[in-house]
């Protein structure tokens, strides 16, 4: 029973992952890495923290991805050209690549786990209490920095994006049309 | 229960799959979408390591690192918005010269 | 499948939850012409059936006979999957709403809520925030600047209303201190203010029943909010392209969502399933004592009265949305993205840090 959920889970992650990396349409990247995420969402699950699954879903597919649909609605980014990058030196290196590292990570991880008896998951030590205990006291640093990252990220974010006010404007950056010399 | 390496292995794979489109694709924002790929992978790990180990330590990582990629997403998108309205294209193999 | 009674208890509801909520639509479509019509004081569609109660199924079948447009041009895998998955994330959300407490039945003992997590409320705003998708999928593949320019500013306004409506619910739910959404209604239940009035947080917080209240207008693209949808604007917005089966499927879906906020908003701030002054399982004993309805026993008498109440407020709230969208004007938009962060979003902080500070004090 829990084999079955197990492959569903990772069958979809894998397939959707490759169609990320394949497919041409970036919605359609987006939309498959939303599946990947939310099948991650549900191993998640299935290793016992249900509130990394949900803030999974919640901030990753729910609110990230959907910042990338926008960019790409708004720059209307068109198919990908790829006549000249299938089966070129690039492909088929980054794919030896990819499987050589894949077969060291899953000889590494295979070797060293393969046999490891897990506890049985003690319904306390992941509970709500104990998360908001670790969150608000053990790690009350990295939170109260994580909200400063973000008030760094929305101010960079805004200010980079921002069009630029008119040609007399001193941080102004010319555009340079292609080919044109500077 | 299903064994732990299983989870290892799968997050690995994936891992790898993420690596693969950020290294071939041409698109930036493609691009992107593999290193977010990766970036799960890592965090599928986490839990796993946290739930051989008991300890919610694991899992205080990923919260964090949920954080800091949606910050990293918000920078890096505010970034193609402009590069793009510089340059007129994504595609990261006309993105060769190192100024505006 | 190992059907252990918690699974077929857990099938058992959600077929429930499924029926009412599959029943909202029809219902809704013939509410929402018939309401409107009373307070415009002019007779609504009285043609089908007593009161036109079988417009619904005139509107169904005219939808179903309708031509089923491809645009030229559309993506016509994403074209399909924007309504469904707009009809599909809405359909996810009740999973974690309770309609009644312990009951026993057959000799088991369960609660009544489908999924009991201590992440309840996580998973809620989790496969709600699911539905942004179907409205921009919906504007992108389309193959039209309006349906683009409609699915972006509604999916836009649809992600920042849920910031204002997630802090107002985590302020709702500090009393309880618990995510998990029976724990709330308990909390609801057993407390008394003034000697009178339930403990139900509206009372307690008004100020973040307003804040929720103006969230889920914005959520669910109902007037005041509706301008990606509405029929002088943009066309119709993203929905432009869509006709037939795959329009009433957007319709379904903002009907449900209407719907499942509506039985959160009972559940968090009018004590869900419970009526004051009423016990639950009592309740449940009088129903077993009835004559036809009786056969069900104490423990389902329980769940029946509990789910009716749940409905019954629900549907009050459904009249409200159905009333405030013949009342009042809409907001252009960018006095509605305004609204959104520049008001909503400090008013719920501010209420946030009043109930953490009274919660705190202990009076709460």
């Amino acid at each position: 029973m829990l084999l079955t959920v197990f492959a569903l889970f990772a069958g979809v992650a894998l397939v959707s992952a490759i169609v990320v990396v394949l497919h041409r349409n970036p919605v359609v990247s987006t939309m498959s890495l939303v599946v990947t995420l939310v099948a991650t969402a549900g191993l998640f699950i299935m290793l016992g923290s249900p509130f990394l699954a949900a803030l999974q879903i919640l901030l990753y597919t729910g609110a990230i991805l959907v910042l990338f649909l926008f960019v790409i609605m708004l720059l209307n980014v068109q198919r990908e050209r790829t006549t000249t990058t299938r089966m070129s030196g690039m492909f088929i290196g980054a794919g030896i690549c990819a499987l050589v590292f894949a077969g060291a990570l899953v000889r590494l991880f295979w070797s060293a786990y393969a046999d490891t008896a897990v506890k049985p998951l003690d319904p306390e030590a992941f509970s709500l209490v104990s998360v908001a205990r670790d969150l608000f006291a053990t790690y009350l640093l990295p939170f109260e920095m994580i909200g400063l990252l973000l008030l760094v990220a929305v101010v960079a974010a805004s200010w980079v994006a921002k069009k630029p006010e008119s040609a007399d404007d001193p941080d102004a950056i010319e555009v340079v049309k292609q080919g044109e010399p500077r | 229960m299903i064994p732990i390496a299983w989870y290892l292995v799968l997050a690995s794979v994936l891992f790898c799959i993420g690596a693969f489109g950020a290294l071939t694709r041409r698109s930036g924002i493609a691009i992107f979408l593999s290193i977010e790929l990766m970036l799960n992978a890592a965090n599928l790990t986490l839990v796993a390591y946290s739930r051989i180990h008991g300890d919610s330590a694991g899992q205080m990582f990923v919260f964090f690192a949920l954080a800091v990629a949606a910050a990293e997403a918000a920078v890096g998108l505010g970034l193609f918005i402009s590069i793009y309205r510089l340059r007129h294209t994504i595609d990261v193999n006309r993105l060769n010269r190192l100024r505006w | 499948m190992v059907f252990t009674p918690s699974v077929i208890a857990a099938l058992a509801m959600t077929g429930l939850w499924m029926f009412a909520l599959i029943n909202v639509t029809p219902i809704m479509l013939w509410l929402e012409r018939r309401a409107p019509a009373f307070m415009q004081d002019r007779l609504g569609p009285n043609r089908l059936g007593p009161l036109g109660l079988f417009q619904a199924i005139a509107d169904v079948l005219k939808f179903i006979f309708k031509e089923d447009v491809n645009p030229a041009g559309a993506d016509k895998v994403l074209f399909l999957l924007a309504p469904t998955i707009g009809f599909v994330a809405s359909l996810l959300t009740y999973l974690v709403i309770p309609f009644g407490p312990e009951v026993t039945v057959a000799g088991h003992t369960f609660p009544l809520v489908v999924i009991d997590s201590d992440a309840g409320m996580l998973l809620f705003l989790a496969l709600s925030s699911l539905g942004v998708y179907g409205l921009v999928l919906a504007g992108y593949s389309s193959n039209n600047k309006w349906s683009m320019m409609g699915g972006i500013r509604a999916s836009a306004q649809m992600v920042s209303y849920e910031l204002a409506l997630t802090i107002a619910v985590v302020a709702a739910l500090i009393p309880a201190g618990s995510l998990n959404l029976s724990r709330v209604v308990e909390h609801q239940i057993a407390g008394n203010l003034l000697g009178f009035l339930p403990a139900w947080n509206v009372f307690t917080q008004p100020l973040g029943f307003l804040v929720f209240l103006v969230a889920a207008f914005a959520e669910t693209n109902r007037t005041p909010f509706d301008l990606p949808e509405a029929e002088s604007e943009l066309v119709a917005g993203y929905h432009t392209e869509y006709g037939g089966l795959r329009m009433a499927l957007f319709y379904m879906g903002e009907y449900q969502s209407m719907a499942i906020l509506s039985a959160l908003g009972a559940t968090l701030f009018f004590g869900g399933w419970s009526l004051p002054g009423v016990d639950a399982a009592a309740a449940g004993a009088w129903i077993a004592g009835l004559p036809l309805i009786g056969a069900i026993g104490p423990g389902l008498g329980t769940a029946l009265f509990g789910f009716s109440v749940l409905i019954v407020k629900t549907y009050i709230a459904l009249f409200g949305f159905i009333w405030v969208r013949w009342t009042f004007p809409r907001f252009r938009y960018d006095q509605l993205m305004r609204l959104g962060w520049k008001v909503l979003l400090p008013l719920a902080l501010l209420n946030f840090v009043v109930v953490a500070a009274l919660a705190v004090a202990g009076k709460i």
